[in-house]
């Protein structure tokens, strides 16, 4: 079973209509108890990565996250904001984001529009069970001021340019996220839930 | 590289899409879920919903139709008409849209684009005009003038520090909408989405009066516009000869603009 985290600044009902056209069980976790019974966390996001950490912390999410995500290794998949929330820090707001992969998130020069809104081009850097099935050099929909900077190199699993090539995707173990809407992106992106409900939590 | 977007419009009305000429004369199309899962499968890029009565009815948002659409599309999908604060807000959020766009209410109360900007994010909120040229005059150095009420109500408003203002309260995109052009297939008024595309950073949605290829083309190049938004193209029972979003794209790219290509996927 899917979880998909449910919180004020989210927007599960996306992902949850997307799985729900795949076929594939979710249901959504809003409170500690909710994360205990899944085997599979996804949390979505849009908006600012403050107000998403915030979110999270008063709905007594944050501990439980941690627990079966870094403790029991359950896969999990970060969306947009759910990606960049699982770095350090964010040069969005002063608040701490999660700290389960080392790095920062940056904010896009202004030598182009931001935010970056549209279908760009991601360029993945390895075959990953995540990618299975894509074509090269897919497009994918992305809304985002902000982008990830990984610590480590291998982290980054997929790449895209605006102004600057920015990390489009990560894996890192079982915990792997995409700046895109994966929800959102056609069935290129649909083609990741996909994959993620059949997912391991490894690189093979 | 980040690809121009092509964005189906609709103009709902009681769970249908509608096809208006400058605002007026409404023909009905066909369910708007029908439609979208349509155009989706037709890979369009971008749906955007108005639920075009709301505001002048002074009545909330048709939830169940948005709901509707949004179950069947998995590109991005903008909801508008009748937002009044942010329960309307997290209201067409929970219902499955990603962004929300403001128009009348957003001249009537203008905070109300910080506000959601706040709480949603500034890419959650698109800011919809409709211009129409009236000639520069004290007050309106641009001579476009913004109207709201479904282009029935005239502001006084000047159309390019409109677009700052909101701009600078939180809007993370901008749709201009010519009256003048809207439903006529004559093309977009280029002057005025090339001045707001050079007065804000955001991006900007060329809207009203695409009728053809070069059309399109010509907002995504010479009017600036990061997106077009179309929708006599393709539905519109006005026009004699209707083109699928494949054909819109490949005329596209043989002018040079670059868009998503189409997509197919093994099993």
């Amino acid at each position: 079973m899917i979880g998909v985290l449910d919180y004020r600044a989210g927007n599960a009902p996306s992902v949850m209509y997307a799985l729900a056209r795949l076929g594939l069980d979710a249901t959504l976790v809003r409170a500690a108890e909710d994360a205990a019974a899944v085997d599979r966390i996804v949390l979505p996001g849009v908006g600012a990565a403050a107000a998403t950490v915030a979110s999270l912390t008063e709905a007594g999410l944050v501990d439980v996250l941690r627990d079966r995500v870094l403790g029991d290794g359950v896969p999990f998949l970060g969306i947009c904001i759910g990606m960049q929330i699982v770095f350090e820090r964010s040069a969005e707001g002063p608040a701490d984001c999660l700290g389960w992969l080392p790095g920062s998130v940056e904010r896009f020069p202004d030598t182009d529009r931001v935010p970056q809104i549209g279908w760009n081009e991601v360029v993945t850097r390895r075959r990953h069970p995540l990618t299975a099935g894509w074509p090269a050099r897919p497009y994918c929909y992305f809304v985002n001021s902000y982008h990830a900077v990984p610590h480590d190199a291998e982290a980054v699993l997929g790449v895209s340019e605006y102004s600057v090539p920015f990390c489009a995707m990560v894996a890192w173990g079982n915990i792997a996220a995409t700046q895109f809407h994966a929800e959102k992106s056609g069935e290129i992106g649909l083609r990741v839930l996909v994959n993620f409900a059949g997912w391991s939590g490894g690189e093979c | 590289m980040l690809t121009k977007r092509l964005i189906a419009c609709f103009d709902v009305v009681e769970g249908r899409v509608t096809k208006a000429q400058r605002f007026q004369d409404n023909i009905d199309v066909a369910a708007a879920f029908e439609l979208a899962q349509q155009l989706y499968a037709d890979q369009i890029d971008e749906i955007v919903f108005y639920d075009i009565l709301a505001s002048a009815q002074r009545r909330r948002i048709d939830l169940d139709t948005v709901r509707s659409v949004a179950e069947h599309v998995f590109v991005p999908f903008t909801v508008g008409g009748g937002i009044r604060d942010l329960d309307d807000m997290f209201a067409v959020l929970k219902a499955g849209a990603e962004k929300i766009s403001v128009d009348s209410m957003a001249v009537r109360n203008p905070d109300i684009i910080r506000a959601g900007a706040e709480a949603f994010g500034t890419q959650c909120i698109v800011l919809s005009t409709q211009v129409k040229q009236v000639g520069a005059r004290a007050g309106l150095p641009s001579g476009y003038e913004v109207f709201i009420d479904g282009a029935r109500t005239a502001t006084g408003l000047d159309a390019i520090e409109w677009v700052r203002r909101g701009a600078d309260l939180g809007a993370g995109e901008i749709v201009v909408n010519s009256i003048d052009c809207d439903g006529t297939a004559a093309g977009y008024d280029l002057g005025i989405t090339r001045a707001v595309a050079d007065a804000v950073t955001v991006p900007v949605i060329a809207s009203g009066g695409a009728g053809d290829v070069d059309h399109v083309a010509a907002g995504l190049t010479d009017g600036g516009a990061s997106a077009a938004i179309i929708s006599s193209i393709l539905y519109s029972p006005r026009l004699a000869r209707n083109l699928g979003v494949r054909e819109l794209k490949d005329g596209l790219t043989e002018r040079g603009v670059h868009v998503r290509p189409w997509v197919v996927l093994d099993d």
